[in-house]
Protein backbone atom coordinates (compact mmCIF):
# COMPACT_ATOMS: atom_id res chain seq x y z
CA UNK A 1 0.00 0.00 0.00
CA UNK A 2 1.41 3.19 -0.52
CA UNK A 3 2.06 5.97 1.74
CA UNK A 4 1.83 9.96 2.59
CA UNK A 5 4.46 11.81 2.20
CA UNK A 6 5.15 14.99 4.59
CA UNK A 7 7.96 17.10 3.47
CA UNK A 8 8.72 20.17 6.04
CA UNK A 9 11.11 23.33 4.89
CA UNK A 10 13.04 21.27 2.52
CA UNK A 11 16.04 23.03 0.90
CA UNK A 12 18.79 21.94 -1.54
CA UNK A 13 21.61 23.21 -3.50
CA UNK A 14 23.66 22.41 -6.52
CA UNK A 15 27.21 23.67 -4.71
CA UNK A 16 26.58 27.36 -3.88
CA UNK A 17 23.40 27.68 -6.22
CA UNK A 18 19.99 27.18 -4.12
CA UNK A 19 17.81 25.00 -6.61
CA UNK A 20 15.06 24.61 -3.79
CA UNK A 21 13.74 26.96 -1.29
CA UNK A 22 11.83 25.90 2.01
CA UNK A 23 9.31 23.69 0.44
CA UNK A 24 6.43 22.51 2.30
CA UNK A 25 4.31 19.81 1.26
CA UNK A 26 1.52 17.13 2.69
CA UNK A 27 0.93 14.30 -0.18
CA UNK A 28 -1.58 11.95 0.02
CA UNK A 29 -1.29 8.03 0.06
CA UNK A 30 -2.71 6.43 -2.83
CA UNK A 31 -2.90 9.61 -4.67
CA UNK A 32 -1.63 11.02 -7.62
CA UNK A 33 0.04 14.17 -7.51
CA UNK A 34 1.56 16.26 -10.01
CA UNK A 35 4.40 18.40 -10.06
CA UNK A 36 4.76 21.25 -12.71
CA UNK A 37 6.16 24.58 -13.23
CA UNK A 38 8.39 25.64 -16.33
CA UNK A 39 11.84 24.30 -16.97
CA UNK A 40 14.76 25.46 -14.26
CA UNK A 41 12.26 25.50 -11.77
CA UNK A 42 13.18 22.75 -9.54
CA UNK A 43 10.64 20.06 -10.20
CA UNK A 44 13.17 17.41 -10.86
CA UNK A 45 15.74 18.41 -8.03
CA UNK A 46 12.58 18.41 -5.90
CA UNK A 47 11.43 14.21 -6.80
CA UNK A 48 15.25 13.70 -6.71
CA UNK A 49 15.25 15.12 -2.95
CA UNK A 50 12.21 12.24 -1.85
CA UNK A 51 14.62 9.67 -2.36
CA UNK A 52 18.25 11.13 -1.90
CA UNK A 53 19.14 10.49 -5.58
CA UNK A 54 19.93 14.70 -5.17
CA UNK A 55 22.53 13.87 -3.33
CA UNK A 56 24.32 11.78 -6.08
CA UNK A 57 25.13 14.62 -8.29
CA UNK A 58 28.58 16.07 -6.93
CA UNK A 59 28.61 19.09 -4.35
CA UNK A 60 24.69 18.96 -4.42
CA UNK A 61 23.12 19.01 -0.52
CA UNK A 62 19.93 19.18 0.75
CA UNK A 63 18.09 19.57 4.27
CA UNK A 64 14.99 19.76 5.65
CA UNK A 65 12.09 16.81 6.86
CA UNK A 66 11.06 14.19 4.65
CA UNK A 67 8.91 11.66 6.30
CA UNK A 68 7.71 8.30 3.91
CA UNK A 69 4.92 6.72 6.01
CA UNK A 70 7.17 6.05 9.46
CA UNK A 71 10.79 6.63 7.69
CA UNK A 72 12.53 10.11 8.32
CA UNK A 73 14.60 9.76 5.30
CA UNK A 74 16.99 12.27 6.28
CA UNK A 75 17.59 11.20 9.17
CA UNK A 76 18.71 7.54 10.52
CA UNK A 77 18.61 6.07 7.54
CA UNK A 78 20.92 5.01 4.18
CA UNK A 79 20.23 6.21 0.81
CA UNK A 80 19.66 2.52 -0.34
CA UNK A 81 17.15 1.38 2.49
CA UNK A 82 15.21 5.32 1.29
CA UNK A 83 15.07 4.17 -2.74
CA UNK A 84 14.14 0.47 -1.56
CA UNK A 85 10.92 2.00 -0.44
CA UNK A 86 10.90 4.85 -3.01
CA UNK A 87 10.69 3.66 -6.66
CA UNK A 88 11.92 5.70 -9.49
CA UNK A 89 11.18 5.94 -13.41
CA UNK A 90 13.38 8.64 -14.98
CA UNK A 91 12.55 11.26 -18.42
CA UNK A 92 14.46 8.39 -20.51
CA UNK A 93 13.69 5.08 -20.58
CA UNK A 94 16.67 3.64 -19.28
CA UNK A 95 16.67 -0.17 -19.06
CA UNK A 96 19.93 -2.35 -18.44
CA UNK A 97 21.65 -2.20 -21.78
CA UNK A 98 23.22 -5.74 -21.37
CA UNK A 99 20.20 -7.15 -19.33
CA UNK A 100 17.83 -9.42 -20.83
CA UNK A 101 14.03 -8.55 -20.14
CA UNK A 102 13.98 -10.40 -16.96
CA UNK A 103 17.13 -9.73 -15.40
CA UNK A 104 16.24 -6.31 -15.76
CA UNK A 105 12.99 -6.53 -14.19
CA UNK A 106 14.71 -9.10 -11.22
CA UNK A 107 17.63 -6.63 -11.30
CA UNK A 108 16.57 -4.46 -7.78
CA UNK A 109 16.00 -7.94 -5.83
CA UNK A 110 18.64 -9.90 -7.33
CA UNK A 111 21.32 -7.14 -6.84
CA UNK A 112 20.10 -6.58 -2.93
CA UNK A 113 20.88 -9.99 -2.67
CA UNK A 114 17.37 -11.65 -3.50
CA UNK A 115 18.21 -15.74 -4.85
CA UNK A 116 14.61 -17.30 -4.31
CA UNK A 117 14.26 -18.00 -7.81
CA UNK A 118 10.55 -19.45 -7.90
CA UNK A 119 9.58 -16.39 -6.10
CA UNK A 120 11.69 -14.22 -8.38
CA UNK A 121 9.74 -15.47 -11.70
CA UNK A 122 6.59 -14.84 -9.66
CA UNK A 123 7.24 -11.09 -9.08
CA UNK A 124 8.68 -10.82 -12.37
CA UNK A 125 5.35 -11.75 -13.89
CA UNK A 126 3.25 -9.79 -11.60
CA UNK A 127 5.42 -7.27 -11.82
CA UNK A 128 5.38 -6.98 -15.79
CA UNK A 129 1.29 -7.63 -15.85
CA UNK A 130 1.30 -4.20 -13.51
CA UNK A 131 2.98 -2.37 -15.65
CA UNK A 132 1.00 -3.80 -18.78
CA UNK A 133 3.96 -4.95 -20.33
CA UNK A 134 3.61 -9.22 -19.79
CA UNK A 135 1.69 -9.90 -22.56
CA UNK A 136 4.01 -8.34 -25.13
CA UNK A 137 7.38 -10.21 -24.04
CA UNK A 138 6.17 -13.05 -21.48
CA UNK A 139 8.17 -15.21 -24.98
CA UNK A 140 11.51 -13.49 -25.05
CA UNK A 141 11.68 -12.88 -21.39
CA UNK A 142 15.52 -14.09 -21.61
CA UNK A 143 16.18 -13.87 -24.88
CA UNK A 144 15.70 -10.25 -25.92
CA UNK A 145 17.84 -7.20 -24.04
CA UNK A 146 15.97 -4.56 -22.23
CA UNK A 147 17.06 -2.29 -24.79
CA UNK A 148 15.73 -4.42 -27.90
CA UNK A 149 12.10 -3.14 -26.65
CA UNK A 150 10.95 0.13 -27.92
CA UNK A 151 10.94 3.48 -26.34
CA UNK A 152 7.09 2.69 -25.19
CA UNK A 153 8.09 -0.73 -24.07
CA UNK A 154 11.61 0.74 -22.14
CA UNK A 155 9.47 2.85 -20.24
CA UNK A 156 6.80 0.27 -18.84
CA UNK A 157 9.71 -2.00 -18.39
CA UNK A 158 11.19 0.48 -16.20
CA UNK A 159 7.69 0.76 -14.56
CA UNK A 160 7.90 -2.95 -13.99
CA UNK A 161 11.71 -2.89 -12.91
CA UNK A 162 10.40 0.03 -10.52
CA UNK A 163 7.52 -2.06 -8.82
CA UNK A 164 9.49 -5.23 -8.56
CA UNK A 165 11.53 -4.40 -5.45
CA UNK A 166 7.68 -3.05 -3.80
CA UNK A 167 8.29 0.43 -3.50
CA UNK A 168 5.15 2.52 -1.07
CA UNK A 169 6.05 5.18 -3.21
CA UNK A 170 6.50 5.75 -7.20
CA UNK A 171 8.58 9.09 -8.52
CA UNK A 172 8.07 9.82 -12.03
CA UNK A 173 9.96 12.64 -13.68
CA UNK A 174 8.35 13.57 -16.77
CA UNK A 175 8.04 9.45 -17.63
CA UNK A 176 6.24 10.05 -21.00
CA UNK A 177 8.24 13.24 -22.36
CA UNK A 178 10.00 10.87 -24.53
CA UNK A 179 7.37 8.98 -25.75
CA UNK A 180 4.90 9.65 -28.82
CA UNK A 181 0.66 10.12 -28.00
CA UNK A 182 -0.02 6.08 -28.24
CA UNK A 183 2.51 4.91 -25.63
CA UNK A 184 1.95 8.20 -23.38
CA UNK A 185 -1.88 7.11 -23.29
CA UNK A 186 -0.73 3.83 -21.93
CA UNK A 187 1.34 5.29 -19.00
CA UNK A 188 -1.30 7.45 -18.00
CA UNK A 189 -3.63 4.47 -17.94
CA UNK A 190 -0.67 2.62 -15.87
CA UNK A 191 -1.11 5.73 -13.12
CA UNK A 192 -4.40 5.28 -12.88
CA UNK A 193 -4.08 1.59 -11.80
CA UNK A 194 -0.76 2.17 -9.66
CA UNK A 195 -2.92 4.71 -7.89
CA UNK A 196 -4.79 1.78 -5.71
CA UNK A 197 -1.52 0.56 -4.56
CA UNK A 198 1.32 3.01 -4.69
CA UNK A 199 1.27 6.79 -3.78
CA UNK A 200 2.41 8.18 -6.86
CA UNK A 201 4.22 11.76 -7.43
CA UNK A 202 4.64 13.05 -10.88
CA UNK A 203 6.67 15.65 -12.56
CA UNK A 204 5.34 16.58 -15.71
CA UNK A 205 5.92 19.39 -18.68
CA UNK A 206 2.59 18.75 -19.95
CA UNK A 207 -0.35 20.48 -18.00
CA UNK A 208 -3.08 18.45 -19.86
CA UNK A 209 -1.47 15.12 -18.62
CA UNK A 210 -1.49 16.62 -14.94
CA UNK A 211 -4.95 17.32 -14.99
CA UNK A 212 -5.50 14.11 -16.86
CA UNK A 213 -3.46 12.12 -13.71
CA UNK A 214 -3.49 13.83 -11.03
CA UNK A 215 -5.50 14.42 -7.54
CA UNK A 216 -3.22 17.08 -6.58
CA UNK A 217 -0.78 19.31 -8.39
CA UNK A 218 2.19 21.54 -6.95
CA UNK A 219 3.31 24.98 -9.25
CA UNK A 220 6.64 25.44 -8.52
CA UNK A 221 8.87 28.54 -10.13
CA UNK A 222 12.16 29.48 -9.11
CA UNK A 223 12.98 26.80 -6.80
CA UNK A 224 9.59 27.50 -4.44
CA UNK A 225 6.55 26.26 -4.27
CA UNK A 226 3.73 28.87 -5.12
CA UNK A 227 0.82 26.70 -4.82
CA UNK A 228 -0.38 23.86 -4.14
CA UNK A 229 -4.10 22.30 -4.13
CA UNK A 230 -6.57 20.32 -5.73
CA UNK A 231 -5.55 19.75 -9.33
CA UNK A 232 -8.59 21.29 -10.52
CA UNK A 233 -8.35 23.89 -8.71
CA UNK A 234 -5.06 24.72 -9.98
CA UNK A 235 -6.29 25.03 -13.40
CA UNK A 236 -9.64 26.35 -13.08
CA UNK A 237 -9.00 29.10 -10.01
CA UNK A 238 -5.77 29.40 -9.29
CA UNK A 239 -4.77 31.59 -6.04
CA UNK A 240 -1.86 32.97 -7.02
CA UNK A 241 -1.15 35.08 -10.31
CA UNK A 242 1.76 33.79 -11.00
CA UNK A 243 -0.15 30.45 -11.55
CA UNK A 244 -2.62 31.68 -13.74
CA UNK A 245 0.22 33.46 -15.94
CA UNK A 246 1.71 29.60 -16.43
CA UNK A 247 -1.25 27.53 -16.95
CA UNK A 248 -2.80 30.18 -19.15
CA UNK A 249 0.23 30.47 -21.36
CA UNK A 250 1.72 33.54 -20.61
CA UNK A 251 4.79 32.38 -19.91
CA UNK A 252 7.07 29.09 -19.65
CA UNK B 1 -3.47 24.48 -54.28
CA UNK B 2 -0.54 22.88 -55.40
CA UNK B 3 -0.39 19.67 -56.42
CA UNK B 4 0.89 16.81 -54.10
CA UNK B 5 2.22 14.50 -56.87
CA UNK B 6 4.26 17.44 -58.56
CA UNK B 7 7.51 17.01 -56.58
CA UNK B 8 9.89 20.25 -56.37
CA UNK B 9 12.75 19.85 -58.65
CA UNK B 10 16.07 18.56 -57.58
CA UNK B 11 18.73 21.21 -58.23
CA UNK B 12 21.22 19.43 -60.34
CA UNK B 13 24.19 18.64 -58.40
CA UNK B 14 27.35 20.35 -60.16
CA UNK B 15 30.19 19.18 -61.58
CA UNK B 16 32.50 20.33 -59.26
CA UNK B 17 30.39 19.22 -56.09
CA UNK B 18 30.16 16.04 -57.76
CA UNK B 19 34.26 15.50 -58.51
CA UNK B 20 34.98 16.59 -54.54
CA UNK B 21 33.07 13.82 -53.27
CA UNK B 22 34.55 11.36 -55.70
CA UNK B 23 37.93 12.33 -54.60
CA UNK B 24 36.88 12.44 -50.94
CA UNK B 25 35.75 8.85 -51.38
CA UNK B 26 38.96 7.98 -53.08
CA UNK B 27 40.95 9.55 -50.80
CA UNK B 28 39.49 7.26 -47.90
CA UNK B 29 39.82 4.11 -49.31
CA UNK B 30 43.14 4.57 -50.28
CA UNK B 31 43.76 5.22 -46.57
CA UNK B 32 42.54 1.44 -45.58
CA UNK B 33 44.69 0.29 -48.16
CA UNK B 34 47.49 1.95 -47.13
CA UNK B 35 47.02 0.52 -43.44
CA UNK B 36 46.47 -2.58 -44.76
CA UNK B 37 49.11 -2.99 -47.21
CA UNK B 38 51.65 -3.33 -44.32
CA UNK B 39 49.50 -5.29 -42.13
CA UNK B 40 49.33 -7.89 -44.77
CA UNK B 41 52.55 -7.69 -46.29
CA UNK B 42 54.18 -8.59 -43.00
CA UNK B 43 51.59 -11.79 -42.69
CA UNK B 44 52.20 -13.03 -46.20
CA UNK B 45 55.82 -12.25 -45.62
CA UNK B 46 56.43 -14.07 -42.24
CA UNK B 47 53.77 -17.33 -44.26
CA UNK B 48 56.29 -17.38 -47.22
CA UNK B 49 59.30 -17.16 -44.52
CA UNK B 50 58.28 -19.20 -41.46
CA UNK B 51 55.76 -22.04 -42.91
CA UNK B 52 58.72 -23.74 -44.49
CA UNK B 53 60.15 -24.61 -41.41
CA UNK B 54 57.15 -25.41 -39.80
CA UNK B 55 56.81 -28.95 -38.53
CA UNK B 56 55.77 -31.13 -35.86
CA UNK B 57 59.00 -31.32 -34.12
CA UNK B 58 59.15 -27.57 -34.41
CA UNK B 59 55.98 -27.44 -32.26
CA UNK B 60 57.02 -30.46 -30.11
CA UNK B 61 60.75 -30.70 -29.57
CA UNK B 62 63.25 -28.24 -27.74
CA UNK B 63 66.14 -26.30 -29.24
CA UNK B 64 68.91 -28.68 -30.98
CA UNK B 65 72.89 -27.68 -30.20
CA UNK B 66 74.48 -25.35 -32.84
CA UNK B 67 75.38 -27.33 -35.88
CA UNK B 68 73.28 -30.14 -35.55
CA UNK B 69 69.72 -30.00 -37.32
CA UNK B 70 65.96 -29.85 -36.46
CA UNK B 71 64.96 -29.16 -33.05
CA UNK B 72 61.82 -26.99 -32.51
CA UNK B 73 60.71 -23.96 -29.91
CA UNK B 74 57.80 -26.10 -28.08
CA UNK B 75 59.61 -24.88 -24.79
CA UNK B 76 59.74 -21.31 -25.84
CA UNK B 77 55.78 -21.59 -26.53
CA UNK B 78 55.18 -23.36 -23.58
CA UNK B 79 57.65 -20.34 -21.75
CA UNK B 80 55.93 -17.60 -23.26
CA UNK B 81 52.12 -18.43 -22.33
CA UNK B 82 53.26 -18.84 -18.44
CA UNK B 83 54.82 -16.06 -18.46
CA UNK B 84 52.11 -13.93 -20.45
CA UNK B 85 49.86 -16.07 -17.93
CA UNK B 86 51.58 -14.24 -15.23
CA UNK B 87 51.48 -11.48 -16.64
CA UNK B 88 47.81 -11.21 -17.56
CA UNK B 89 46.89 -12.69 -13.67
CA UNK B 90 48.97 -10.18 -12.73
CA UNK B 91 48.14 -7.24 -14.95
CA UNK B 92 44.88 -7.77 -15.36
CA UNK B 93 42.83 -7.20 -12.11
CA UNK B 94 45.29 -4.14 -11.29
CA UNK B 95 44.25 -2.85 -14.85
CA UNK B 96 41.02 -3.18 -14.34
CA UNK B 97 40.98 -1.95 -10.92
CA UNK B 98 42.80 1.37 -11.30
CA UNK B 99 40.12 1.68 -14.14
CA UNK B 100 37.59 1.58 -12.14
CA UNK B 101 38.97 3.91 -9.46
CA UNK B 102 39.88 6.46 -12.26
CA UNK B 103 36.26 6.36 -13.57
CA UNK B 104 34.35 6.05 -10.77
CA UNK B 105 36.10 7.45 -7.55
CA UNK B 106 38.72 9.80 -9.50
CA UNK B 107 37.38 12.99 -9.75
CA UNK B 108 39.98 15.06 -7.79
CA UNK B 109 44.23 15.52 -7.57
CA UNK B 110 44.60 11.76 -7.08
CA UNK B 111 43.24 10.45 -9.40
CA UNK B 112 44.47 13.39 -11.68
CA UNK B 113 48.06 11.57 -10.32
CA UNK B 114 47.14 8.33 -11.27
CA UNK B 115 46.42 9.39 -14.91
CA UNK B 116 49.51 11.29 -15.22
CA UNK B 117 51.65 8.36 -14.13
CA UNK B 118 49.79 5.71 -16.35
CA UNK B 119 50.26 7.80 -19.17
CA UNK B 120 53.88 8.51 -18.42
CA UNK B 121 53.99 4.80 -18.04
CA UNK B 122 52.47 3.96 -21.27
CA UNK B 123 55.57 5.85 -23.00
CA UNK B 124 57.71 4.59 -21.00
CA UNK B 125 60.52 2.78 -23.09
CA UNK B 126 60.13 -1.42 -22.89
CA UNK B 127 64.16 -1.75 -22.27
CA UNK B 128 63.47 0.38 -19.16
CA UNK B 129 60.65 -1.59 -17.65
CA UNK B 130 63.03 -4.63 -18.26
CA UNK B 131 65.49 -2.68 -16.16
CA UNK B 132 63.01 -2.53 -13.29
CA UNK B 133 62.14 -6.31 -13.39
CA UNK B 134 65.72 -7.41 -13.02
CA UNK B 135 66.57 -4.62 -10.32
CA UNK B 136 63.53 -5.72 -7.74
CA UNK B 137 63.11 -9.52 -8.58
CA UNK B 138 65.87 -10.80 -10.66
CA UNK B 139 68.70 -8.94 -8.14
CA UNK B 140 66.77 -9.91 -5.33
CA UNK B 141 65.95 -13.69 -5.95
CA UNK B 142 69.70 -14.05 -7.34
CA UNK B 143 68.34 -15.44 -10.41
CA UNK B 144 66.21 -14.70 -14.03
CA UNK B 145 63.28 -15.88 -13.86
CA UNK B 146 59.65 -16.20 -15.26
CA UNK B 147 57.92 -14.50 -12.44
CA UNK B 148 60.89 -11.81 -13.59
CA UNK B 149 59.26 -11.64 -16.86
CA UNK B 150 55.87 -11.79 -15.80
CA UNK B 151 56.11 -9.00 -13.44
CA UNK B 152 57.77 -6.70 -15.84
CA UNK B 153 55.12 -7.42 -18.68
CA UNK B 154 52.60 -7.09 -16.51
CA UNK B 155 54.03 -3.60 -15.67
CA UNK B 156 53.51 -2.71 -19.50
CA UNK B 157 49.87 -3.79 -19.43
CA UNK B 158 48.38 -1.57 -16.46
CA UNK B 159 48.51 1.53 -18.22
CA UNK B 160 46.90 0.54 -21.23
CA UNK B 161 43.96 -1.94 -20.13
CA UNK B 162 43.63 1.58 -17.00
CA UNK B 163 42.87 3.80 -19.60
CA UNK B 164 40.94 1.83 -21.88
CA UNK B 165 38.60 0.62 -18.73
CA UNK B 166 38.08 3.71 -17.54
CA UNK B 167 37.09 5.42 -20.73
CA UNK B 168 35.00 2.54 -21.51
CA UNK B 169 32.96 3.09 -17.94
CA UNK B 170 33.04 6.73 -18.37
CA UNK B 171 30.47 6.04 -22.01
CA UNK B 172 27.97 4.16 -19.61
CA UNK B 173 25.12 6.89 -19.21
CA UNK B 174 24.90 8.55 -16.44
CA UNK B 175 21.39 7.23 -16.65
CA UNK B 176 22.50 3.87 -16.53
CA UNK B 177 23.94 4.32 -13.01
CA UNK B 178 20.78 6.22 -11.79
CA UNK B 179 18.63 3.36 -12.14
CA UNK B 180 20.61 1.16 -10.37
CA UNK B 181 20.61 3.87 -7.67
CA UNK B 182 17.22 4.39 -7.77
CA UNK B 183 16.57 0.63 -7.07
CA UNK B 184 18.02 0.77 -3.95
CA UNK B 185 21.16 -0.40 -4.92
CA UNK B 186 24.47 0.06 -3.82
CA UNK B 187 27.14 1.78 -5.16
CA UNK B 188 29.99 -0.72 -5.44
CA UNK B 189 27.31 -3.41 -6.56
CA UNK B 190 26.41 -1.45 -9.29
CA UNK B 191 30.19 -0.55 -10.35
CA UNK B 192 30.63 -4.15 -10.57
CA UNK B 193 27.18 -5.90 -12.00
CA UNK B 194 25.67 -2.93 -13.91
CA UNK B 195 28.24 -0.30 -15.29
CA UNK B 196 31.12 -2.68 -15.55
CA UNK B 197 28.99 -5.14 -17.03
CA UNK B 198 27.43 -2.64 -19.46
CA UNK B 199 31.37 -1.69 -20.45
CA UNK B 200 32.08 -5.27 -20.94
CA UNK B 201 33.13 -5.40 -24.34
CA UNK B 202 35.60 -2.68 -24.22
CA UNK B 203 37.12 -3.49 -21.22
CA UNK B 204 38.01 -6.95 -23.13
CA UNK B 205 39.02 -4.61 -26.36
CA UNK B 206 41.38 -2.77 -23.91
CA UNK B 207 42.89 -6.10 -21.97
CA UNK B 208 43.35 -7.99 -25.65
CA UNK B 209 44.99 -4.67 -27.09
CA UNK B 210 47.31 -4.84 -24.16
CA UNK B 211 47.43 -8.25 -24.31
CA UNK B 212 48.64 -8.55 -28.19
CA UNK B 213 51.28 -5.75 -27.14
CA UNK B 214 53.38 -7.67 -24.52
CA UNK B 215 53.45 -10.74 -26.31
CA UNK B 216 55.35 -9.63 -28.83
CA UNK B 217 57.80 -7.80 -26.26
CA UNK B 218 61.42 -8.78 -26.64
CA UNK B 219 63.25 -6.20 -24.68
CA UNK B 220 62.10 -6.56 -21.03
CA UNK B 221 62.45 -10.23 -20.98
CA UNK B 222 66.32 -9.89 -22.01
CA UNK B 223 67.38 -9.70 -18.58
CA UNK B 224 64.27 -11.15 -16.66
CA UNK B 225 63.38 -14.42 -18.06
CA UNK B 226 66.21 -14.55 -20.04
CA UNK B 227 65.38 -17.44 -21.91
CA UNK B 228 66.22 -21.41 -21.82
CA UNK B 229 67.02 -24.37 -23.93
CA UNK B 230 65.04 -26.76 -22.20
CA UNK B 231 61.70 -26.87 -20.58
CA UNK B 232 60.80 -24.98 -17.61
CA UNK B 233 57.24 -25.00 -16.19
CA UNK B 234 59.01 -23.74 -12.74
CA UNK B 235 58.18 -19.88 -12.15
CA UNK B 236 61.38 -18.75 -10.24
CA UNK B 237 63.46 -20.26 -12.79
CA UNK B 238 65.05 -19.30 -16.14
CA UNK B 239 62.32 -19.53 -19.45
CA UNK B 240 62.61 -19.53 -22.65
CA UNK B 241 60.26 -17.28 -24.35
CA UNK B 242 59.39 -17.15 -28.05
CA UNK B 243 60.44 -13.22 -29.05
CA UNK B 244 63.91 -14.18 -27.19
CA UNK B 245 64.10 -17.38 -29.10
CA UNK B 246 63.16 -15.24 -32.00
CA UNK B 247 65.49 -12.56 -31.48
CA UNK B 248 68.21 -15.04 -30.79
CA UNK B 249 68.38 -17.22 -33.68
CA UNK B 250 67.69 -14.46 -35.99
CA UNK B 251 71.13 -12.47 -35.08
CA UNK B 252 72.81 -15.81 -35.21
CA UNK B 253 75.32 -16.64 -38.25
CA UNK B 254 72.90 -19.78 -39.40
CA UNK B 255 70.74 -20.43 -42.35
CA UNK B 256 68.82 -23.28 -40.51
CA UNK B 257 68.21 -20.53 -37.13
CA UNK B 258 66.81 -18.38 -39.58
CA UNK B 259 64.57 -20.41 -41.23
CA UNK B 260 63.59 -21.42 -37.12
CA UNK B 261 63.32 -17.48 -36.45
CA UNK B 262 60.87 -16.81 -39.47
CA UNK B 263 58.63 -20.13 -38.02
CA UNK B 264 58.66 -18.52 -34.84
CA UNK B 265 57.91 -15.20 -35.45
CA UNK B 266 54.79 -16.89 -37.66
CA UNK B 267 53.53 -19.17 -34.40
CA UNK B 268 53.92 -16.01 -32.17
CA UNK B 269 51.18 -13.98 -34.45
CA UNK B 270 49.40 -16.99 -34.70
CA UNK B 271 48.67 -17.80 -31.03
CA UNK B 272 48.12 -14.13 -30.78
CA UNK B 273 45.33 -14.34 -33.37
CA UNK B 274 43.93 -17.47 -31.28
CA UNK B 275 44.26 -15.98 -28.47
CA UNK B 276 42.24 -12.42 -28.83
CA UNK B 277 39.14 -14.47 -30.98
CA UNK B 278 39.07 -17.26 -28.66
CA UNK B 279 38.49 -14.00 -25.62
CA UNK B 280 36.12 -12.58 -28.11
CA UNK B 281 33.73 -15.47 -28.74
CA UNK B 282 33.97 -16.66 -25.00
CA UNK B 283 32.73 -12.79 -23.96
CA UNK B 284 29.80 -12.91 -27.03
CA UNK B 285 28.71 -16.20 -25.55
CA UNK B 286 28.50 -14.64 -22.20
CA UNK B 287 30.66 -16.70 -20.41
CA UNK B 288 32.77 -13.63 -19.23
CA UNK B 289 29.48 -12.14 -17.61
CA UNK B 290 29.86 -10.64 -14.13
CA UNK B 291 27.49 -11.78 -11.42
CA UNK B 292 24.55 -10.36 -11.75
Amino acid sequence: MGVAIEVEHLNAWFGSTQALKDISMHIAANHATAIIGPSGCGKSTYVRCLNRMHETVPGARAEGRVRIGDLNIYNGTSATQVRRRVGMVFQKPNPFPTYSIYDNVAAGLKLNGFRDRRRLDEIVERSLRQAALWDEVRDDLRKKSGSSLSGGQQQRLCIARALAVQPQVLLMDEPASALDPISTGKIEELIFQLKENYTIVIVTHNMQQASRVAEFTGFFLLGELIEFDRTEKIFTNPADKRTEDYITGRFG
Amino acid sequence: MSDPTVRPAMPTVSLLRRMIDGLATAVAAGSVLLVLLPLIAIFGYLVYKGFGALNWTFLTQTPKPVGEAGGGMANAIGGSMLILGIASILGVPLGIGAGIYLAEYGRGHFGDLIRFTADVLNGVPSIVIGIVGYSIIVLTQKHFSALAGGVALAIMMVPTITRATEEMLLLVPIQVREAAYGLGVARWRTTISITLRTATSGVITGVMLAFARIAGETAPLLFTAFGNQYWNWRINQPTAALPLQIFTYAISPFDEWHRQAWAGALILIVLIVVAVTAVRIAAARGMVKGVI
